[in-house]
């Protein structure tokens, strides 16, 4: 008896040493187990954090861009155009407008480089007199007209254009540098390249040097990244005008189909569907389109709405249209888990007062859903508006340097910029401009969800 | 102009029937109790006023281009044939004319006429449709108006007509995956009428041929280089994803205090919600370079735009996608299992690796198939970062192409609609759209059946 005891108690100690003596290796296991799980939670947040810095220190410099202060002076030798035309009493608007055209030509054709040459000679000679070198730099036309941004030339007509009396007077204006210029004021080029490699001539690049260490060229934010139209002729000028209108038509044609089919749809659906085939088919239908590729809707788009319904090409219709079908899914779906948040009691006392099944949803249950209804609604519009691949398929892949009159007209759209920017072929100056426009895309995108995180709270406190 | 005298009118309508309704209604209910309460009554007419004429101009929207096509193709003269670009010119020139805007040069006195006839009688038409939408809506609003009654159920009428435009609503996503299929495989047979399905899913090499001249097949269609860097990259991609998803889903549910969890989710989600394009320059621009920089360091070549760029990239961004859907898996899991394993004295880790994630393992699987199929739709990263070289290699340091890519290169590029290098794109589309479905499908049955399992 006392044996039995004695052997048990034995083994209970050989059990426990056994156990501590495991515990230690199981306790280190623990630890690195724990470490690991840390460790996938720190890269995560590495990841996030690398991806915004980068984005950041890449693309915030393209927001500030040199500039050269300059008299431009508006040479009327150089300008020789005639008078105005004025629309006739008993002209056809065709005949004025042909007339007009007429004009319009003459003045493009003017040798604008030759007044900004001659106003990048005008700051020179007065960089040199304030450097007080006093040795006049000569340079030559070319070198001169490759400082300054060749967007400049429209600029100087659409001045004229705009006020033609202005011909013969003296402006002092901020010009644009050229994307080359620009890349080597902020110094990306490298300055030990021999002559024939660089972009610039030498006579250029010293002028730039000289110009920056007077102050006549500076940096000054790049207010028209969000005023211009995209350009291929003057990139340094070219902007975001035209893909933010065509964005902001696909995300109103997105909101006034998505939304209200969308809601609708899981209305139907949550609240009034008969459990039948029927209904199984739409919901198994919905949650597959939800994993569809977004490419496939491009496919769609591209041979129904381009090839069948002839709609044009790389307008922000198709393009919204496209995205439309694309967000539905995630707008019904969840629609759908908002309504079936509501407990049924408040369902329950609306009908038990007498009120019909359309009276229950619309006047009690919706509004209960209007936050989570709102939120799913901006997530829906903001994952459309970053959504590039389907807008290629449908020809936005074009360039377009018009801002969209209307819907119809061809456009670009922000992602789709952002594409055509990384494959320009002036990669030096292109790569910064398109963090930038990144940068852009990703502030709306977290301007609408702070949006959606706003009104949610309010409109609960509300509730 | 019209359109806004339309669309006014069309509210005055509406505005008067409804105001009609609830006026008379409640002029009936002095006599003896309402079936609906008023507002129904004004809704009713309101619908029975303004329906009629929507459709009127539905039709007209539809039609007025046909008809003007075909009254301008009564007035030009018949020697200028229709199709040519006389015709064509002769159109636009008396359009232009009949809209006031005039046309430039000389106008020979039969266009002035029939501008003018034109303008004349779209105008006419113009007045006579919107009269008689005026006309039906006012007919229709004078009928019901009468038959309005206290019995009149006109609640159920309104909520008929609500619950089918929610229908309606509904049955737009039904048309949406017909319009894909149909679409898809309409495209795919054109395209097999030039290449032989069998050359297509089991050709080695991918060479598409561009003969200018005609829409002949020229070069090979075989799409097996395609899906070997597809199924390349998604491998990748899940490599990268699933430990560090699934980790992260681990910790933030067995470890992480509250509060640190509540900051830590969304930041990971964040990643969820940056635009593919994004991450496509990214990878391009930053990770590729390092990674080639990476591979000359330890001697080693790797291209810079390869499939092992595009493949981490896409895993960085499909980490949220598998740690949030894993982390609502995991919380599924019965707590009583949780503790009845940590109160036989299993560690935290033990308890996780032998009971939680093997009770939840079906779910991930789920999870995991998802992710798969969002890695093999997946476009812009690996437009910009794979390299577009669709070579039969299972390098994955070398450029490769995908079907993404592919459907981009093939419908971007100048070839005509109908040509098969514009139209391997809809094959591919469709290969595409049968694996993600397929995928999603086997994902959904894992996860239901799962969930039965525990609820």
């Amino acid at each position: 008896m006392t044996e039995a005891l004695e052997t048990e108690a034995e083994a209970n100690t050989r059990r426990r040493a056994q156990v501590r003596k495991s515990l230690s290796r199981r306790n280190r296991a623990e630890k690195r187990f724990k470490m690991l799980g840390l460790g996938s939670v720190l890269a995560a947040m590495a990841f996030v954090a690398v991806l915004f810095g980068n984005i950041l220190t890449n693309g915030l410099p393209a927001f500030w861009q040199f500039n050269i202060d300059a008299e431009v002076y508006f040479d009327p030798e150089i300008i020789n155009v005639p008078e105005v035309p004025v629309q006739q009493a008993g002209q056809s608007d065709a005949d004025f407008r042909a007339e007009m055209l007429g004009w319009q030509r003459r003045l493009a054709m003017v040798n604008w480089n030759r007044i900004l040459v001659s106003s990048v000679e005008g700051a020179l000679a007065e960089a040199e007199t304030a450097d007080g070198a006093g040795t006049v730099t000569e340079i030559d036309t070319r070198s001169a007209q490759s400082i300054i941004d060749s967007g400049a030339r429209f600029v100087l007509r659409d001045m004229v254009l705009a006020d033609p009396t202005i011909i013969g007077e003296r402006r002092e204006m901020q010009l644009l540098l050229s994307a080359d210029g620009d890349n080597w004021a902020k110094g990306k080029l490298s300055r030990d390249l021999p002559d024939d490699r660089q972009q610039l001539s030498r006579a250029a690049r010293d002028a730039i040097d000289l110009l920056t260490e007077e102050g006549i060229v500076h940096r000054a934010f790049a207010w028209h990244i969000f005023t211009n139209v995209d350009s291929r002729s003057s990139p340094a000028s070219a902007g975001l005008a035209g893909a933010f209108v065509g964005s902001f038509y696909m995300m109103l044609v997105v909101i006034l189909l998505a939304v209200p089919i969308g809601v609708s749809s899981a209305i139907y659906l949550e609240e009034f569907a008969p459990k039948n085939p029927f209904t199984d088919l739409i919901e198994v239908n919905i949650n597959n389109l939800a994993a569809v590729p977004s490419i496939v809707f491009g496919l769609l788009g591209a041979a129904v709405f381009i090839n069948i319904f002839h709609l044009p090409l790389s307008a922000p219709l198709v393009g919204g249209l496209v995205l439309t079908l694309m967000t539905l899914p995630t707008i019904i779906i969840a629609t759908r888990s908002a309504l079936r948040a509501v407990p049924p009691s408040l369902r329950q006392a609306a009908l038990g007062i007498g009120a019909s099944k359309t009276q229950m949803v619309f006047h009690h249950v919706l509004p209960v859903t209007y936050p989570g209804i709102l939120t799913a609604s901006i997530l829906g519009v903001a994952q459309a508006l970053g959504e590039t691949a389907p807008l290629l398929l449908i020809g936005m892949n074009a360039f377009v340097a018009n801002v969209p009159a209307t819907p119809m007209d061809q456009s670009a759209a922000l992602p789709v910029q952002i594409y055509l920017w990384q494959g320009n072929e002036n990669r030096n100056f292109f790569e910064e401009r398109t963090f930038a426009a990144i940068i852009v895309l990703l502030a709306l995108m977290i301007l609408l969800n702070a949006l959606a995180i706003w009104l949610r709270g309010r409109l609960e406190r509300k509730a | 102009m019209t359109s806004v005298l339309i669309a006014a009118l069309a509210l005055i309508l509406m505005g008067v029937a409804y105001q009609q309704g609830v006026s008379r209604s409640r002029a009936l209910a002095g006599a003896s109790r309402l079936h609906s309460r008023p507002q129904y009554h004004g809704a009713f007419l309101a619908l029975w006023a303004t329906v009629p004429l929507l459709f009127v101009l539905l039709i007209w929207v539809v039609t007025s281009g046909m008809i003007q096509d075909w009254y301008i193709a009564s007035q030009i003269p018949a020697e200028i044939l229709p199709g040519t670009t006389e015709y064509a010119s002769a159109a636009a020139r008396l359009r232009n004319i009949a809209s006031g805007f005039g046309v430039a040069g000389e106008i020979a006195p039969w266009e002035a006429e029939a501008g003018e006839g034109l303008a004349r009688f779209m105008t006419i038409l113009r007045l006579s449709i919107v009269a008689l939408g005026a006309l039906l809506g006012v007919a229709g609003l004078l009928v019901m108006r009468a038959r309005l009654s206290p019995r009149l159920r006109a609640r159920n009428h309104v909520e008929t007509v609500i619950k089918t435009v929610l229908i309606f609503c509904s049955i737009v996503a039904i048309l949406t995956t017909i319009g894909i299929v149909v679409s898809l495989v309409t495209e795919t047979v054109r395209f097999f009428t030039y290449v032989s399905p069998v050359d297509f899913f089991f050709g080695t090499v991918w060479n598409p041929g561009y003969s200018t001249t005609s829409n002949e097949a020229s070069g090979s269609y075989g799409m097996l280089p395609l899906l070997a860097g597809t199924v390349m990259i998604s491998a990748i991609a899940m490599l990268v994803a699933l430990p560090v998803g699934l980790m992260s889903a681990i910790w933030l549910t067995q470890y992480a205090t509250p509060r640190l969890r509540n900051v830590i989710k969304p930041v990971i989600e964040v990643l969820a919600g940056i635009p593919t394009i994004v991450y496509g320059f990214f990878a391009l621009v930053t990770v590729g370079p390092a990674l080639s920089a990476f591979g000359d360091f330890i001697g080693f070549g790797i291209n810079a735009t390869s499939a092992l760029t595009a493949g981490i990239v896409m895993g960085i961004m499909i980490i949220p996608f598998i740690s949030s859907l894993s982390d609502d898996i995991i919380r599924q899991v019965p707590r009583a299992m949780r503790d009845g394993s940590l109160g036989l004295g299993a560690t935290k880790s033990e308890t996780i690796r032998m009971v939680i994630v093997p009770a939840a393992l079906p779910g991930i699987v789920g999870a995991i198939l998802l992710a798969v199929s969002r890695a093999i739709g997946e476009t812009m990263i690996v437009v910009l970062a794979a390299g577009n070289a669709p070579i039969l290699r299972f390098d994955p340091t070398e450029p490769v192409s995908t079907f993404t890519v592919t459907i981009v290169t093939a419908l971007t590029g100048d070839a005509d609609f109908a040509s098969p290098q514009s139209l391997v794109a809809f094959a591919l589309g469709l290969t595409l759209f049968v694996i993600t479905l397929m995928l999603n499908i086997g994902a959904l049955v894992i996860v239901r059946k799962y969930r039965e399992q525990y609820e």
